[in-house]
């Protein structure tokens, strides 16, 4: 296994990107945004709910009969009286991407890649990636939230549901990650 | 007296203003933990950088420790704070589902967004996928609505289930992140040396 996961050179400068924070930095940095959330507002941080807006909202362009009629999709539109967009979680992501470029841009590290081990075709990384993108919505789906919403939040929380989710992706993910093993080494 | 958006102290404009403000600092310091790419996520799974779990149990008992202060000193009423209803079947469930897909796939819905928002085109990819899959969950949902409805106990936390004092399992959790601290780093050092 490659221990080689730090960032790379940031292409056309010889500036190499920084290097990450110590985790426990991030992390306290990460545990006081989710208070301030409980404070502020009353809830935690999530992220697959902004999702769900998303593609409720694109459906009822394309198609708003089907949008209309189906369950699920119905419980994001609402009675249609504010945007589908109009979102506490929408808001939120759209926030991540901007804190996420602007921490990205300060340290060097944005830039047009794909992260992958050196044995692996661009085209099978993509494939997994989308591939793990559709089981990660299913499994968000099924248990109410995803890592943010449901382990971080609600972990902070001692939700007893949250706590059985953490433990079952920790899992999850070690079972299978033997077989996942070429896309990173 | 907080939550201040439940105690009126603010309209739904401004807590969506709060929501972006929020997820800027989520995602700084997302991005600034490395979990951006996922060469570093899925690292976790393989013991060489138990990033993910330190960050993630950092915070978890940051906010778990400010919530339990705040609380004692009657500044935040915790029962006002939302909790996801548990739902123990289906979650359980749902968490290998996910655990899989972070590892075949690299990220997790929060973490491919700061990827994509710093050019990472597996995290686009990732992010999309999502979409697909959500879209694909909606046509099944008639069919899985009854198991995902299916054990529902409520708004539920551990101190209540165990029948424990809550500072005890506040106690508890910290003892376990520490130890895992520990136990994580001694494990990066064995596969560190080995590779």
């Amino acid at each position: 296994m490659s221990s080689d996961h730090r960032p790379a050179v940031m292409p056309g400068t010889d500036r190499p990107a920084s290097p990450y924070w110590n985790p426990y930095v991030a992390g306290i940095g990460l545990g006081l945004v989710l208070l301030a959330a409980f404070v502020l507002v009353g809830r935690g941080l999530g992220a697959s709910g902004a999702f769900s807006s998303t593609v409720a909202w694109l459906v009822s362009l394309v198609a708003p009969a089907h949008a209309q009629s189906n369950e699920y999709l119905q419980g994001y539109l609402g009675d249609g009286t504010t945007h589908p967009l109009k979102a506490w979680l929408v808001f939120e992501v759209l926030g991540v991407m901007a804190g996420a470029l602007f921490s990205g841009l300060l340290a060097g590290r944005a830039r047009i890649a794909v992260e992958k081990g050196p044995r692996v075709s661009t085209a099978v990384r993509l494939l997994c990636a989308f591939a793990g993108g559709i089981l990660m919505a299913f499994g968000a789906h099924l248990a109410r939230g995803c890592t943010s919403g449901q382990a971080l939040t609600g972990g902070a929380l001692l939700n007893v549901g949250s706590w059985a989710f953490m433990l079952m992706v920790f899992v999850g993910g070690y079972s299978v990650a033997w077989f996942m093993r070429w896309q990173w080494r | 007296m907080a939550p201040f958006y439940k105690y009126g102290f603010f309209g739904d404009e401004m807590s969506l203003v709060l929501a972006f403000v929020l997820g800027t600092g989520f995602g700084f310091f997302l991005e600034r933990a490395g979990f951006g790419s996922a060469r570093k996520l899925a690292a976790q799974f393989y013991l060489f950088d138990m990033s993910v779990f330190k960050v993630m149990f950092t915070a978890i008992v940051t906010a778990m420790l400010g919530v339990t202060y705040l609380g004692w000193l009657g500044w935040l009423d915790l029962s006002l704070v939302y909790l996801v209803p548990t739902h123990l079947v289906p979650q359980i469930v749902g968490g290998l589902v996910l655990g899989v897909g972070f590892v075949v796939g690299g990220y997790c819905p929060g973490t491919s967004v700061a990827s994509l928002a710093t050019g990472r085109v597996d995290g686009f990819v990732y992010a999309f996928g999502i979409g697909a899959g959500t879209l694909a969950y909606a046509e099944v949902y008639p069919w899985l609505k009854e198991f995902v409805n299916s054990n529902d106990m409520g708004q539920v936390t551990l101190p209540e289930v165990f029948n424990l004092p809550w500072g005890l399992l506040v106690f508890a959790v910290v003892m376990i992140a520490v130890a895992g601290f520990s136990a994580a780093t001694l494990i990066e050092r064995r596969i560190g040396d080995k590779s």
